[in-house]
Formats: C-alpha cells, structure tokens, sequence
C-alpha cells in the first residue's frame, strides 16, 4: 500500500499548480497516467488572462472588466462571485508565474506582451508566442523538481474510495508492473482534465478520456452543467488539431467560399473576435448552408499580416500547418472547421475547490466552480488551471492539518484494490466478445452526431438510448490478454466505463434544459431562458442513471442582459 | 488508402528472451500519421502492442522511436512521406526496451534533474513584474522549444558509449536558465558541469540538431556553457580575491 498526506491526481497545470502550494512539511503525491510533460495543458496555446494593462489600448482595463467579459461570455451561468475570484486573483499570479520563470513574450519597455482575445473588452492575453502551455508546463514541472514532491509516472487511478461522506484514498494501476495498487491518502485533489475525447472530432490529446469525472461521479460526487461542450471555431481540416484563437488576436480573417468575412452577419462589431460558441456556430451554419469548401471547412486567412508576423507571434501554426496540413499559412489560407475543446462542466466543487465529500477537492477542467458558465473565453483555462489549482493545494494542506486520520482507511482502501483484481480476473476468464476499441469509437460518432453544436430533442433522446446500448454491450467485454504490464487495452476497458458515463450526463443534461445558453445550442428552443433555466444542473450518479436536480446561480452586480458582439 | 507492410519490433522482457520483428500488413491512408497506424494495429490486430503517444501533435514529447532508421516523433511523420510500402519502427536507441517501442528514460530524467531546472530568482516578486527586453530572451528561445522527447538523447554518439554523460537535452536546458537574466544561480553551482562528463564530453557531431523536432539545436547550448565557462574562470584568475 502506497500513503501520502495529499495525493493529486493529473500531472498536468492545476495538478503541479497544487502541488506546488500545498504545505511545506506535508506529504506530497502526483499520480499521473502519462509522464506529467505529457499533459494535455502542454498543448494549450494562445495564451493566457489577467488585467495587466500592458498593450496600449488596454491602459483602462482591470479585474472587474475581466470579470465583466467572463461571466457575459458565459452567457450569465457563471457563478459571479467564483469569476470575480479568478479575475482578481489573475493580476498576482501572473506575476508569481513569471517569477517562477515563465519565459512570456514581452513588449518594447520590457513588460509581458499581452494580445486580443474572443469576446474580451480589452487585450489582457499573456502569452509566450503560441506555445503558452508548453512554458507554463514546463515551468511548473520544473519547479516540482526543486521541492520534495513524490511522482508516480504511468500509474492510472481507477477507483475513488469515499465512505460516509467522507475521502479515504484510491485505487490506482500501475502501468509497468501491471499491479493493482491501494493508496491511503488524507486528502485527494483531482485534476484530471476534461473529456474531449468521447467527442470524434476534439483537439484534445488523445489521452484525455475524462475518466477522472467519471470515477468521481462513481463515488457519488456531484457533476456541474455537464451539457456545456465547448466547440473550438478553429481547428485543422483533417486531423482537428487546434488553430489557436490568438490566430485571430493577431488579425487573422475567416472567409467563406464567397471570399466574404462572413462574421459580418453573426457578430458585426467583435467580428473574427466574438467568443468561441457564437464563431463555432458561425462556422458550422456556413458549411451547412453550402458556403463552405468541400462540405467541410471555411477557411482561416494568415496572409496578410505578412510573413514576419506569423514567424514571430504564430511560428507553431505554422510549424502544425507545415507538417500536418501540407501547406505554409504565409502562402496559403488554412482549411479549418469547429472540433470539441473544452468541458465547461465538471466535478462539482465550491470556490475553495472542495466539494460536498470531506477531503476530496477537484482543479481546472475536470472540474466545475463554475467559473466558465455556458461558454468560457479563450485564455481563461491555464488562468482556471494554476489559480484553482494552487488553492486546491492550498484548501487540501489546511483540511489535513486540521483533520484526523481515520484507521478504517487502510481497510477501505485494500477493499477497493481486491473489487478491482476480481473484476479483472472476471474479464480475463470470459471469452472476449467484440472489443472496447469498436465501442469507443461508435460512442464518439453518436456524441458528435446527436450530442454536437446543434441539439434537438430527437436526436438526443435516440444517443441517450444508443448509449444504453453501448453500455449493454460493454458489459459483455473481456481482455485480449493475460499480461497486465504496459496493457494499454486493460487501460481502455476501465476507463471506458466512465466515459460512458460522462456521455450520458452530458446527453441527459443537454435534453432536459429547453433553451439555448452559451454552447449549448437547442435548434428547437432557440432563446435563452433565464425565467426557467438561469440554474446549474446537478447530476448525481445512481444505478438506473443520473439524477438531475438544479442550484440557483451566484450573482453580485452584473445583471444577466442580451448578449450582442 | 494504400496497403503497408509494418514491421515492429516486439518485445516483452517478461516473456522474449529477446527483441524480434512482427510484421503486419494493414491498409491504411497516405495521409495518416505512423502513430494513426500503430494505433489501428493495436485496436485492430493486436491488443498488446505497447507504445507511448498523447498530444498526436508534435508537442508532448511522447512518441519518440526510430522509423525507417530515422529517429523521430511518431504523430508527426506521415506515411506518403516515407515513401515506402515497408515501414520498419524500433524504440529510441540509448535506453533500455520496457516493452516492445516503450522505454524506460530514467537515466534522461535523472541527468534532467541533476542540472537543476528551474529559476532561482531574487527572492521577491519584483512590483508590477520584471523589466525584461524581448532582445534578451531571444538567446533562449530556441531552447523553449524543447518538449523532452529524448530523441538527442537517444542519436548522442556520447550518450551511446555509457559513461554517464548528462546529454544535449539536460546541458542546453541549463544553459537555457544560466542565460535567463532573471536567474540568480551562482556560478560555482552550475560549473559541475565543467568536467570530463559535463559539457566537455560533447564530440560536436550535432547529432541532436538533426534529429530534433523541434528545431531546437542543443549544440549551440553546450557551446555556449564552454564559453560562459571559460570567460568566467579566466574573469576569476584575474580578480583578487578580498
């Protein structure tokens, strides 16, 4: 049995972010199912929020204009008090992330160079080029190396155990031995990123199941607004990797197969810079009107802000251009077409990152505080990310100091680990019918057919009942083999099951709210709603599915209104 | 689409006595990437094909191996590129096989973390942040491209002949923060590296600057740390100590 004070689950920016503020004097884990450079956060690119004022035509901007441009962006779901929180919070961290040694792009005069961003009053985009994530990641993973933080690399956590209310720890496979290891922890964070890939088209890593919410919802805490799925506007034809929105920041062009601007009929004033949900839908009305090439993809124009621009501020781009789309943005415009991003919703955690179970807390994109409401901006989920995940790691250290261990831990936890082992020896004594690849991919077409940008009560009813299916299907599994190291088909039979999951709250979600808010789109209640459904949905984990109960929204002084770019 | 012959290098220390080639012929699109199709081999043919991957975009650093004897990233080598029905993939060369293309890169991370990677800033938060001209850090922007992958690592005609040297990866790393001008080491901290194994052991073949996918050229850094360290002692001979 492995045991730590805190263990943290995802090795990713709000997981080392914890890690990094958690108490000194304490024990210290990170579990992660891949090395922790391999996050998805690694990924991330564009940038990232806080009201700094350094760009010349952002001298007015502050915190609550940042809070402002978040809770409109999120179509008046957001919580305002969490979003003031993050906003406020922005401006310092910003600093401390540049002091841990953040490498960020910088203006003349020697300030952190700041760029537009969709649906943001003023530009308060920090950045290190296009590659924001890779140096957050780096940085934060390097300055785990300078404290004395425990790692278990390519271990994946597959079990959460909580009794009475309360968190006792994991249960966890390690990958290179194969064996199934109980974990005794005081405290346990989650911050084990989002879902994109029960969706067929997504920019996610390939990694990122989303198994972390599903295991969480298993042992009975609460999910948030999990109808809400962000829909990046700008991905790569083909391969759906993501075209960042900084792409637009620094004045790029989306031009339909009329050679028009065509966001000058959805968002005449913010144009190629409204929020994500608005241009994604945007798109995706113009492929679907005929209007865009090959039935596909519209195009986004780099070319004319020349080719010194796009070395400098875009040379990623150009590089993921280069090598996976055959083609140089500086010669060419880039074919492009709206994929899954982001997980608005998540495991329902409060504004100190706890949630209803005593001891467990949750950080960044597998959770939901909710900071993003309906829709989130770009640049606000690394800013989610290291401010969230610091107090994580900050609420986790008081909860253990304050609290006593219990002695059954040990005895819950080992019983956890032994349900496992006979499941698996259960999936290893059948004849194997079928495999959880086939059903993988068959779920992610229902999710992106039936469960996508736009919704509608039949197409959603008949995914929640071809999930059921799945789910029937699933059961009937078994594993290919008996060798247990390094068994990535071992890996996908456990986690499919919470993806499984996942869909079904998400399609539940998304067919019981009858109006149209941020991402989630109803084609046949086109309005928003705010008399009946200004609320979170809840859903919480029963045999016979999710029940779904609602929580009234937090608001302070920004009264939901009509939102126009 | 277009029928491929893969042949994979294939071994199970619990079980091989030794690494042997599998072939597998499996149709596939020109378009697709190697690690599309080690992916479809394994949902499709065989489940215990094991090998690293995450991002499929040339930024996490997981999927490094050898394809058709070149060392590079998986995701991001695409098959019509390869121009060949046949594609040969082994794992990255200088590391101990964990399983068939998986490898264990202990030795890469422990060699990371013996130079100390990280800042060591002043110790307060400067107000409003520091002052830095972008004309600064572009000495170290080459180096902030790096993701890890390990393949200078594994092309390192040093590394190969196993006698502790920290690799391209780990010395441009730390050349990387000892040219940060918010970085406060000391430079007796980071001279260790003046030593046979340290930055001295590099043969200068640039091995690393062909095989990095990222463009970064860990050479230049090496250089850098032998100059810094030559101008600093020949500093030090001439300064009277108090």
């Amino acid at each position: 049995m492995v045991e730590h004070d805190i263990v943290i689950v995802g090795g990713g920016l709000a997981g080392l972010s914890a890690a990094l503020n958690a108490a000194p004097g304490l024990d210290i884990a990170v579990i992660s199912k891949v090395h922790p450079l391999r996050s998805h956060s690694v990924a991330a690119q564009g940038g990232i929020n806080a009201a700094l004022g350094n760009h010349p035509e952002g001298r007015d901007d502050s915190w609550e204009r940042h809070a402002f441009d978040t809770i409109k962006g999120s179509d008046y779901l957001a919580d305002q008090t969490a979003a003031e929180l993050l906003c406020q919070q922005a401006i310092p961290m910003l600093y401390e992330l540049e002091h841990l040694g953040v490498p960020f792009s910088r203006f003349p005069g020697g300030v952190i160079a700041q760029r537009p961003f969709g649906g943001a009053g003023f530009p308060r985009t920090c950045y290190a080029a296009d590659r924001t994530g890779l140096v957050l990641l780096h940085t934060l993973y390097e300055q785990t190396l300078s404290k004395d933080v425990h790692f278990y690399e390519e271990w994946l956590v597959t079990n959460l155990v909580v009794r009475d209310g309360r968190c006792y720890g994991l249960v966890a496979y390690d990958l290179q031995s194969g064996e199934i290891i109980p974990i005794k922890a005081r405290a346990v964070i989650f911050a084990t990123g989002g879902y994109g890939r029960v969706y067929q088209k997504s920019t996610n890593a390939l990694i990122n199941f989303g198994s972390g919410i599903g295991l969480a919802y298993r042992a009975g805490i609460p999910l948030k607004d999990m109808e809400f799925v962000q829909f990046h506007p700008t991905s790569l034809y083909g391969k759906n990797i993501l075209i960042t929105e900084g792409a637009r920041g620094e004045g790029g062009y989306l031009i339909n197969n009329q050679g028009k601007r065509f966001m000058a009929d959805y968002a005449p004033s913010a144009m190629e810079l409204a929020p994500r949900d608005i241009v994604a839908r945007a798109i995706q009305t113009e492929i679907q009107k005929g209007r865009g090439f090959e039935g596909e993809y519209v195009y986004l124009d780099l070319r004319h802000l020349g080719k010194e621009k796009i070395m400098k501020r875009l040379p990623g781009i150009r590089e993921i251009c280069l090598y996976f789309g055959g083609l140089d943005p500086i010669e060419e415009p880039i074919p492009i077409q709206p994929a899954q991003h982001y997980s608005m919703g998540g495991i329902d955690v409060n504004e100190k990152a706890a949630s209803p179970v005593e001891g467990f807390y949750a950080a960044g994109e597998c959770s939901c505080v909710s900071v993003h409401g309906a829709n989130r901006l770009g640049g606000n989920s690394l800013l989610e990310a290291v401010v969230f995940g610091k107090i994580a790691g900050l609420s986790a250290s008081e909860y253990v100091q304050e609290s006593q261990g219990e002695d059954r831990a040990a005895r819950l936890v080992n019983e956890a680990a032994a349900q496992l082992k006979e499941r698996i020896n259960q999936w290893l004594s059948k004849e194997s019918r079928g495999n959880v690849y086939q059903l993988f991919h068959r779920l992610k077409k229902i999710m992106m057919e039936k469960v996508g940008i736009f919704r509608e009560k039949g197409p959603l009813a008949e995914a929640l009942e071809e999930i059921g299916e799945l789910r029937h299907r699933y059961h009937q599994l078994a594993l290919r083999s008996d060798c247990l190291q390094f068994y990535q088909e071992l890996v996908t039979m456990m986690e499919f099951e919470y993806m499984l999951d996942i869909a079904e709250v998400i399609t539940k979600g998304a067919l019981a709210r009858e109006e149209t808010r941020g991402s989630h789109f109803r084609l046949d209640f086109p309005r928003r709603d705010d008399q009946n459904w200004l609320k979170h949905t809840i859903a919480e984990f029963t045999p016979k599915g999710p029940r779904l109960t609602y929580r009234p929204v937090k608001i302070t002084r920004y009264q939901p209104q009509e939102r126009k770019y | 689409m277009a029928k491929y012959l893969f042949r994979i290098l294939r071994f199970n220390p619990a079980r091989d006595e030794k690494p042997y080639f599998q072939e597998f012929s499996y149709e596939a699109s020109e378009k697709d990437s190697v690690l599309d199709a080690l992916r479809s081999i394994r949902d499709n043919l065989d489940p215990t094909l094991a090998f690293r991957y995450s991002c499929r975009e040339a930024v996490c650093g997981a999927c490094g191996m050898v394809i058709n004897g070149q060392i590079t990233l998986a995701c991001r080598t695409i098959l019509e590129s390869l121009k060949s029905q046949v594609v040969v993939i082994e794992p990255l060369p200088n590391f101990e096989i964990q399983k068939d293309l998986m490898v264990d890169m202990t030795p890469f991370w422990k060699a990371l973390r013996e130079i100390k990677p990280f800042l060591h800033p002043q110790p307060e938060i400067p107000e409003k942040g520091y002052r830095i001209e972008e004309k600064q850090m572009e000495r170290i922007y080459q180096f902030i491209n790096c993701i890890l992958c390990g393949c200078c690592y594994s092309a390192c005609p040093v590394v190969a002949r196993g006698q502790g040297y920290l690799g391209p990866a780990a010395l441009a790393k730390l050349y990387r923060f000892v040219e940060d001008p918010r970085d406060k080491r000391s430079f007796s901290s980071w001279a260790k590296v003046d030593r046979p194994d340290g930055v001295w052991a590099c043969d200068t073949v640039f091995r690393c600057h062909e095989v990095c996918p990222k463009n970064v050229r860990p050479a230049d850094g090496i250089e850098g740390l032998r100059r810094k360290l030559v101008v600093e002692k020949i500093k030090r001979l001439f300064k009277k100590e108090p």
